[in-house]
């Protein structure tokens, strides 16, 4: 029964064992197909998030191995050169679209509303689309394999190489489609996170207040709404180029080149800080547990998280001064670069004045967050050197730039993941996972990762171009190449025992209870795995470390465990955006099959475009619009108030 | 036909300066990196420092919460007032580097025209005062001591000129001529690549560019721009009677006997190139020979076809090609 | 205890809030926006290093002039429609969707009709190529108003909306303005600016 009109939530001082079966029942997504298909809790599709995202690493890693076989030695024959451009190509793809924004977005999705004393997000259909978009625009993307037409065009496909003159099968129309499937969840999931940002934090969690992931989240769901619109433009002129008989790149008929590189550039940068600010802000809330204190300097760090987002909009230049551009424009995007710098330190102390200050345990999550720092300081360097225009002339296109790209997408990215999922892991299945396993698996992944990429500072120094199937003996780059494929192997053996220690522990891990870590933010405050709705009471909030204010003498006293149950249905409380007053009691929608079926209808519109079947694609787009019609459908209201 | 091996003495690297402009590049780029090293091996330092400090094995336990002052003393002396002064004394050098190289020493000598094909160079000097045009591949000379302008144009897709020894790498763009500057001060040969992707047989696009004493270089040009002699030997006339005959009169022009195809590169000197198959292979007997009847299973995807030839044909086609010098 | 429950004396949203739904209207603007912002970059882009742009001169106003006024006058009716729905004026409601469709569709048929007239295709030329996508994406947003339009009428039909519970029109129309201010943005560089040269 949902009354209409204004009312006091019925609040309970504490949960009863009653409300707690009532909440489950109202919650509780059944176990079976439909279910199973039609979920909209953020907890199973923040978990559906990190499982695909982490085939989608598995299969770029293998791409990567098999690369590395062909290049320990020079003048291999292991793949055709045509094989290898495909590998590559899908390596940075799947790597950089398909794994580290969305193992982010799982985070996110499922630690958001159990950081914040909320019951969801603030779309939870939505939160299933993007799931299900980006899982089908993955399969999308992979099954180009199956004709054999990989894209094969690097991952920056550069016009005109990837036009139909040089590029006559589908290989680039996958990708152009591709991409442009993939932008459709990833905007939608920041859409979703900015909303649920300014709308559903507890009462009380002013912006001060919040775990630092959110900032790291929020900042980059503002840079995907306005910059994944570059990639879309990019890719659909690509396609029409293509498939329609434009001129948007092409230099003979008034358009050029370049137009790419801006557009995809403009994305580009502004892109890599998506896959590595929400990594940081796991780390920001990692750290502290581990140094068993507050984050030094968290006001410097969540500023400094969107002076980065801000700065790092404006350097996409820096990826093309090759390209003959004037030397004033240069110059100014070379001194910007090199700006970024500041943000990064600001965190970098940050985090070593948290450690220095505290008093270090060494877990194993917290081991991964040591290597990130380590890994942080030499990848920033690295981009620092390639920042002065002179000297990225001689590094650009070389060794030079992979070392610095692994250093900051391992580093900064696949480090806080690792870390993060043996940190969060116990919360989400109840069981931790092994310590010492756990061990050997980061000593693995650190001295594997280091060993495969510092030898390319070298190698792209004595000159090593990228992005080649194969190199000449005896140039003096032998050694460092088997050195990095040796390093490869060591890595990809690290997370293979992690995948070991994984299926173990989930099976025979010890049980972790509510707070394995003692750690000090909300989501510790509920069981593990939590239940479906989270929180049975819902908490007011007066600090930033909830659960560590008892052992501060006179500090702020957040309410956890008592407060308002909302058994009324699927309801959490909506507050203001700054200060987190209360402002209403949110009704929330049930499971639904409505974003599986859209993405579903979506599917069928790339695939006719990928046909270049107009006929196909109208019928995809009226199915699309079937499904939003069907989605968007109000209920009726109850009573008819206010009518003339 | 012996296996690939490296055709050029010389290690393209970019630190092994053999003109002005790596040379200023060169010390901009000591810079940078002893700040990268120095910057890390003091941030590793730190942290391991702090790991050390207070070891505790307990999770229980937590604080210090106060100590504003510390721990943010950290954060803006290190995280932003040094990195700030580093960075701005950076910039500056970058500044003074740019504006250096900017233009050469001394003004240009010479201008040539490289034009990017998938996947070799094709490298014109204009005639001067109605001289005719040196036209040639793969291979570019210069004046030791001497600046020269290149242009760029692409006759297909994106590529890079990259001489790593000699100066940084300029992208040879369709659609627009890209210009930069070459100095070699010591003789020698510099190797080049090509530095940007551009398809299947993106690695093997080198180029090498040869520094000459001022009077070999002269006579270098000189010869360039004479058309082929006609052949001297009888098995050389065969030879070029095979040339005419099978499909590599279709691609390649050879100044002197009316063979004017401009799809691949021109063999009027063929024989005074040091390389093969952009900078591929050495150039000689064998691997011209071996070039010819298997350039799919060398350079696969590359426009050169494999030419089957019986073993006199090829003789007499190699040893015409020989004489080209 | 009990201060934390009464402290919570705040109204009962039944819809899942008004105010999410907003954000997530006013930020599907935002990125859509953006979409149409590196369209138009793309048109100066390509213009700045052509010797003439348009390549045949401006393009006419006769149609489009009029075009503009007949948009434009759209937001105006569905605006008057909105105020009334906010004061539960069901028919005002009605009305003034449905005249706003009019409006709209007409808009479509004069561009429809504007395109028949032109004498290069998208395959002339990248001018080509430009004017039609970036007309054509508008127009396409033109279309998804409309059929937005027809399906909040439905709605309006069926009694689903009253004065306290109209969120999905005022989103609805606040995509509708958009469509509008992006094609006043879309004029004035494609068809005005050549003009200033």
């Amino acid at each position: 029964m949902t009354p209409s009109g204004s009312t006091s939530p019925a609040a309970t001082a504490v949960s009863s064992q009653l409300s707690r079966a009532r909440l489950a029942e109202i919650w509780e997504t059944p176990a079976d197909l439909r279910g199973i298909l039609s979920s909209v809790d953020h907890k199973t599709i923040g978990k559906r998030y990190l499982v695909t995202a982490f085939v989608f690493f598995i299969l770029g890693g293998l791409e990567a191995v098999v690369m590395r076989a062909q290049l320990v030695h020079g003048d291999m024959h292991l793949l055709t050169p045509e094989a290898y451009n495909q590998l590559f190509t899908m390596h940075g793809v799947t790597m950089i679209f398909l794994f580290a924004s969305p193992v982010l977005s799982g985070f996110s999705n499922y630690l958001w509303p159990l950081m914040i004393g909320s019951r969801d997000m603030a779309f939870p259909r939505v939160n299933a689309l993007s799931y299900w978009t980006f899982l089908l625009a993955g399969i999308f993307l992979y099954s180009s394999f199956l004709v054999g037409q990989a894209p094969d065009g690097g991952w920056f496909g550069y016009a005109p190489m990837t036009q139909r003159a040089y590029s006559p099968g589908l290989n680039i129309d996958f990708y152009a489609l591709g991409l442009i499937y993939l932008g459709i969840s990833t905007t939608v999931g920041a859409v979703n996170f900015i909303a649920t940002f300014f709308t559903l934090r507890a009462p009380g969690m002013s912006l001060d207040r919040v775990p630092v992931i959110l900032w790291g989240t929020l900042t980059v769901s503002f840079l995907i709404v306005f910059f994944i619109p570059a990639l879309t433009v990019a890719s659909t002129f690509l396609y029409l180029d293509r498939n329609v008989g434009t001129h948007f790149f092409d230099a003979a008929n008034g358009g050029h080149p370049l137009l790419w590189q801006h557009l995809f550039w403009i994305f580009g940068h502004p892109w890599v800080y998506i896959v590595v600010l929400p990594a940081m802000g796991l780390a920001s809330d990692i750290i502290p547990t581990f140094c068993r204190r507050p984050l030094a300097g968290y006001t410097f760090v969540a500023l400094a998280t969107i002076a980065t987002g801000i700065v790092g909009s404006g350097v996409w230049l820096h990826h093309m001064f090759a390209t003959g551009l004037p030397p004033l424009a240069m110059s100014f995007f070379s001194g910007a670069s090199m700006t970024i710098a500041i943000p990064s330190g600001v965190s970098v102390a940050a985090w070593l004045a948290t450690i220095w200050y505290g008093r270090p345990v060494f877990k194993v999550p917290f081991l991964f967050m040591i290597g990130f720092i380590i890994l942080f300081v030499i990848g920033g360097v690295n981009g620092v050197m390639t920042a002065p225009v002179p000297f990225d002339w001689q590094l650009t296109d070389t060794y030079f730039v992979v070392a610095h790209l692994h250093y900051v997408l391992l580093g900064i990215n696949v480090f806080p993941v690792f870390g993060a999922l043996y940190y969060w892991m116990p919360k989400m299945s109840g069981r931790m996972m092994s310590e010492r396993i756990g061990r050997w698996v980061f000593w693995l992944m650190f001295a594997g990762m280091n060993l495969a990429f510092f030898p390319m500072h070298i190698t792209g120094m004595l000159g090593m171009a990228r992005r080649v199937y194969t190199y000449p003996s005896g140039m003096g780059w032998d050694a460092a190449n088997l050195v990095t494929t040796v390093g490869a192997v060591v890595f990809a053996a690290g997370v293979l025992l992690f995948l070991v220690d994984l299926v173990r522990s989930l099976r025979v891990g010890p049980l972790a209870g509510d707070n394995p870590w003692d750690a000090p933010t909300l989501e510790w405050s509920t069981t593990s795995p939590p239940p479906p709705y989270n929180f049975a009471v819902l908490p007011t909030v007066r600090s930033r470390y909830p659960l560590w204010e008892d052992r501060i003498p006179e500090g702020a006293r957040s309410i956890v465990g008592r407060g308002p149950v909302l058994d009324d249905g699927r309801e959490t409380i909506g507050t203001s955006p700054l200060d987190a007053d209360p402002v209403a009691v949110l009704h929330m929608p049930p499971d639904s099959s409505w974003p599986l079926l859209l993405a579903l209808a979506l599917t069928v519109v790339f695939y006719a475009l990928l046909a270049v079947s107009w006929l196909w694609t109208g019928v995809g787009a009226l199915l699309v619009f079937i499904c939003l019609v069907g989605w968007l459908t109000p209920s009726r209201p109850s009573r008819g108030a206010g009518e003339d | 036909m012996d296996s690939i091996s490296l055709p050029v003495e010389s290690q393209p690297s970019m630190f092994h300066a053999g003109g002005p402009a790596a040379e200023r590049i060169a010390q901009l780029g000591w810079v940078f990196t002893s700040v990268a090293v120095a910057v890390t091996v003091v941030a590793v330092a730190v942290l391991i420092a702090a790991l050390h400090r207070r070891r505790s094995g307990r999770t229980q336990g937590v604080g210090p919460f106060e100590d504003p002052r510390g721990p943010l003393r950290w954060i803006v002396t290190g995280g932003v007032i040094l990195p700030a002064i580093i960075l701005a004394v950076c910039f500056v050098c970058t500044l003074l580097t740019q504006s250096a190289i900017a233009r050469p020493p001394r003004p240009v000598v010479a201008t040539i025209r490289v034009t990017a094909h998938r996947w070799w160079w094709e490298v014109r000097y204009p005639g001067i005062a109605g001289a005719a045009e040196v036209v040639t591949a793969n291979e570019i000379h210069i004046p030791v001591g001497e600046a020269v302008q290149v242009e760029l144009v692409s006759n297909d897709v994106i590529h890079s000129f990259w001489v790593p020894e000699l100066a940084g790498k300029t992208d040879v763009i369709p659609g627009q001529t890209n210009s930069m500057w070459l100095q070699a001060d010591h003789p020698g040969r510099y190797l080049g690549e090509c530095a940007e992707y551009c398809g299947v047989q993106h690695a093997h696009m080198g180029f090498v560019v040869v520094a000459d004493a001022p009077a070999d270089f002269a006579s270098w040009a000189a010869g360039q721009r004479l058309p082929a002699g006609a052949p001297a030997e009888p098995a050389a006339s065969a030879g070029l009677d095979v040339f005419r005959r099978s499909s590599c009169a279709a691609c390649h022009a050879i100044r002197g006997t009316g063979i004017a195809a401009p799809a691949g590169p021109d063999l009027t000197h063929v024989a005074s190139r040091t390389t093969l198959a952009s900078a591929m292979l050495p150039n000689n007997r064998g691997n011209l020979a071996g070039w010819v009847t298997n350039a799919q299973s060398l350079k696969p995807g590359s426009e050169m076809p494999t030419i089957r030839l019986n073993g006199r044909d090829l003789q007499a086609l190699v040893a015409y090609l020989e004489a080209l010098r | 205890m009990a201060t934390a429950a009464a402290a919570l004396a705040i109204p009962y949203a039944p819809e899942a809030a008004h105010a999410s739904g907003r954000w997530g209207m006013r930020l599907l603007i935002a990125t859509e926006s953006s979409f149409f912002a590196y369209l138009l970059f793309s048109y100066f882009y390509l213009g700045s290093m052509a010797p003439a742009w348009p390549p045949d001169g401006p393009p006419s106003l006769t149609v489009a002039g009029p075009d503009t006024v007949i948009l434009l006058s759209s937001s105006v009716t569905l605006w008057w429609a909105e105020r009334g729905i906010a004061r539960g004026a069901q028919t005002r409601l009605r009305a003034g969707l449905l005249i706003t469709f009019v409006l709209g569709a007409v808009f479509i048929a004069l561009q429809a009709w504007e395109w028949s007239q032109k004498t290069f295709t998208p395959q002339t030329s990248a001018y080509g190529s430009l004017y039609f996508t970036v007309t054509g994406f508008h127009g396409a947003h033109v279309v998804a108003g409309l059929l937005m339009n027809l399906v909040v009428q439905v709605w309006a039909w069926r009694g689903l909306f009253t004065r306290d519970r109209h969120a999905l029109v005022s989103n609805a129309a606040l995509y509708w303005h958009f469509v509008d201010a992006v094609w006043v943005v879309v004029f004035t560089s494609l068809y005005l600016v050549p003009r200033l040269a």
